[in-house]
């Protein structure tokens, strides 16, 4: 992977959007020894500067998708922190929070340790790593883990993602708990009796396809349940990739009433419907499922009106094989951080669901929000952490040139309309060289 | 005459003139088994593999006999239970498969979607011969040569399929076969066991035998898989023999005889009673024959079609 140290860059003719400083405007950004040295559109004089011409493109705060499995430590074999900082890079991400579903789990502050220091060795350091550590010991499900020891070490939330947490009373303690150092729990929600078995979501593709179903009716419990746990102890609860219309309308409900309440999708569960499935392609296979067409209806909605706080990937790589088996058989999860910029502009923007500014606040400004990370601003005198894209260049999804170690997406062969065209963090600066416009 | 598709994975979306085809050829084979040498030679020289992911003895001799009646090489594999297996990735069977060089497949898969797979990836035809809960067509094929050739028509007639829709690959694929040729198509079982948006196939949806029985000329009662079921999608044994096990006092209530049908194999006093089974309206053994001539019919048009 290319980097270069960004120690004196100019970015002409570049679109900024910077919803917290109110700033959308065409100027050019100069960057020195990794920060903001000046905006303005007089820059091109600067000596000694390497000009890259940007006319087109949109450069925002930087992307922080904060679901990712890196898989590392445990199964290499589908991804490393260093590859998936790689693809987080290629996908226009500066930062990503990773999930403690490896093994050993996130249930111990030397595994956030090891992520943290592996991740500064990956890419030059530019993609920022924040472990969220598992709630419960090996996610399990039994016993608190060590939530003040792993915050310490830098968790910046607590979750048993790739399962849910399922008890009741250990919900309820952990968002207890976690409340004295202001860390959210994250809940994978899903009644685990009510999805025994279950492949795709439980609807007339399912039923057409003889697969066993997982009823959209099996996440809206459990967020019901945890909205008002949430609400009786005053902590901070979030949704992970929320994909059903009945739970937009219950965190439509929580935020009316004023609750610590937040939530998140992921890009296929607004692009695609269950109706993909009938392929028995593999890669459409993830938990939760794909849903109905109404269920996606109402993600959009939810994304328009802001009911919907965050997008993230849920990037979860496996392995060629692995995928390459029936499809009851085949594990959950597909990769996305190298799609997610596409399939956003494609889907909600060039549709006009939401704006561009909208986009940035849901994919920079609220993850890092909801994790009381640093603001991050497009201004001078700013470390420049910063995303650039092109909204309107059209590509093939070619899953072969993918930075990630896996490549299982169902996307590969998709034309998209917006691209991701570099990320800069840290003092270093990456451009795809996939892109036209780089 | 050929088929549209050089495989038989479903029923769905099967033109009516390809199932026509099917069922009249089966007529021809069907004369040829009640002759005294059963033999015919079109698939000399040709060689079929079945594969069976799922036990299934009645299914596999069935296939294996019209084979041998065909005068194919026959050679088979069957591996154990139900369990998602481990072991060999579905990629690794299909190119097994190939380098065998046959020119066709029966696949019995306990997943969903299994011969949809191998048929993209392998040269020979597929023959789906049932998976996980989704189609069993040539089971449909044979539920349908047998309402033929007992009412001499398919359309128009009132078939209801009792029982256990939700797991049942039969009941999928005699939805579309029947619907396709005209029928109307009822269905009748616990309210845990009809899947979801099913009556978007244009099926009525029932819950209680007494209200369909006298409307029906077929009742095409499914099989209970006895231990993965009571308990979970219904009580018990006795209770789904009180509600959903079709006997004889349940029967008179109908105007017309009512035409018994069953895929085998029965369990005795839970969906069926003996008499009703064995009764003078029962054509429970009669699907067994006329299955061997609709599987030498699938061989032999996909074989001589490609
Ligand atoms: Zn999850």
């Amino acid at each position: 992977m290319n980097i270069e140290r960004a120690s004196n860059l100019i970015l002409r003719n570049v679109r900024i959007v910077d919803p917290l400083s109110g700033v959308d405007k065409i100027t050019s950004i100069h960057i020195v020894d990794g920060s903001i040295k000046a905006i303005g559109s007089s820059l091109s004089a600067a000596k000694g500067a390497v000009v890259r011409e940007c006319e087109g493109m949109v450069a925002a705060p930087g992307f922080f998708d904060m679901h990712v499995h890196l898989r590392e430590p445990g199964f290499e074999h589908k991804e490393t922190v260093e590859t998936g900082c790689m693809s987080a890079a290629a996908g226009g991400f500066t930062g990503v929070s990773c999930m403690p579903n490896t093994n050993p789990a996130i249930d111990d502050e030397s595994v956030v340790r090891m992520i943290r220091a592996k991740a500064r060795d990956a890419v030059g350091g530019l993609v920022d790593v924040h472990p969220i550590a598992a709630v419960s010991l090996g996610r399990k499900g039994e016993r608190l883990a060590p939530l003040a020891e792993l915050a310490a070490a830098g968790a910046v939330a607590f979750t048993d993602d790739g399962d849910p947490v399922h008890d009741a009373e250990i919900m309820r303690r952990a968002l207890e708990y976690a409340s004295m150092f202001n860390k959210p729990i994250i809940q994978h929600a899903q009644d685990m009796p009510m999805t025994r078995g279950g492949v795709m979501n439980e609807g007339f593709c399912s039923t057409e396809l003889g697969l066993p179903g997982m009823p959209g009716a099996a996440e809206d419990v459990v967020i019901a349940r945890d909205i008002t746990l949430s609400g009786y102890t005053g902590g901070q609860y979030h949704v992970a990739h929320m994909s059903t219309g009945g739970a937009v309308e219950l965190i439509r409900m929580a935020k009316s009433r004023g609750l610590r309440v937040t939530c998140e999708v992921t890009p296929h569960h607004f692009v695609l419907t269950d109706d993909a499935v009938r392929t028995f392609d593999t890669n459409t296979k993830m938990n939760p499922p794909l849903r109905s067409a109404d269920d996606v209806a109402a993600i959009l909605a939810g994304l328009k009106d802001g009911t919907i706080d965050v997008i993230a990937t849920d990037h979860a790589p496996h392995s060629y094989d692995e995928k390459q088996v029936e499809y009851q058989a085949a594990p959950f999860g597909i990769i996305g951080l190298e799609t997610a910029i596409g399939l956003t502009m494609t889907a909600l923007v060039h549709k006009k669901v939401i704006t561009i500014e909208r986009m940035v606040q849901l994919l920079s400004v609220n993850p890092r929000a909801i994790l009381h990370l640093p603001e991050i601003r497009v201004t001078e005198g700013s470390m420049a952490n910063l995303t650039l894209f092109h909204p309107d260049e059209q590509w093939v999804v070619d899953p072969s040139r993918f930075y990630s170690r896996s490549r299982n997406t169902p996307f590969g062969g998709s034309s998209l309309k917006g691209r991701p065209v570099g990320a800069i963090n840290n003092g270093v600066v990456f451009f795809h060289p996939h892109s036209a416009a780089s | 005459m050929k088929l549209k598709s050089r495989h038989l994975l479903g029923l769905r979306g099967m033109p009516p003139e390809d199932i026509r085809l099917i069922l009249d050829t089966a007529g021809s084979f069907r004369e040829v088994l009640d002759r005294p040498i059963k033999k015919v030679p079109p698939l000399q020289g040709k060689t079929i593999a079945n594969m069976f992911f799922e036990n299934s003895t009645r299914t596999r001799l069935s296939f294996e006999l019209a084979e041998r009646r065909l005068s194919a090489d026959v050679l088979g594999f069957q591996s154990g239970g139900s369990s998602v297996s481990k072991g060999e990735s579905l990629k690794d069977t299909a190119r097994n498969i190939e380098a065998m060089k046959v020119d066709m497949v029966v696949m019995r898969h306990w997943a969903s979607g299994a011969p949809h797979y191998l048929s993209g990836v392998i040269e020979a035809a597929v023959i789906n011969a049932g998976d996980g809960a989704h189609e069993h067509p040539t089971q449909a094929l044979l539920d349908l040569f047998t309402i033929q050739e007992k009412f001499k028509k398919v359309e128009g007639l009132h078939i209801c399929l009792v029982g256990d829709i939700l797991h049942s690959r039969v009941a999928r694929s005699n939805i579309y076969g029947l619907k396709s040729l005209g029928a109307k198509v009822s269905v009748c079982g616990p309210a845990t066991m009809i899947p979801r948006g099913l009556e978007q196939l244009g099926v009525d949806v029932y819950h209680h035998l007494d209200d369909v029985i006298p409307s029906v000329d077929v009742l095409n009662v499914l099989r209970i898989q006895l231990e993965r079921d009571a308990g979970r999608f219904f009580p018990s044994l006795r209770e789904y023999h009180q509600t959903y096990g079709v006997t004889l006092r349940r029967l008179s209530r109908a105007e017309r005889p009512v035409t018994i049908m069953h895929p085998g194999p029965i369990n005795r006093d839970v969906e069926l009673s003996a008499d009703v089974a064995d009764g003078e309206h029962s054509v429970i053994l009669r699907q067994v024959l006329n299955g061997v001539a609709v599987r030498m019919a699938v061989l032999y048009l996909l074989a001589t079609g490609n």
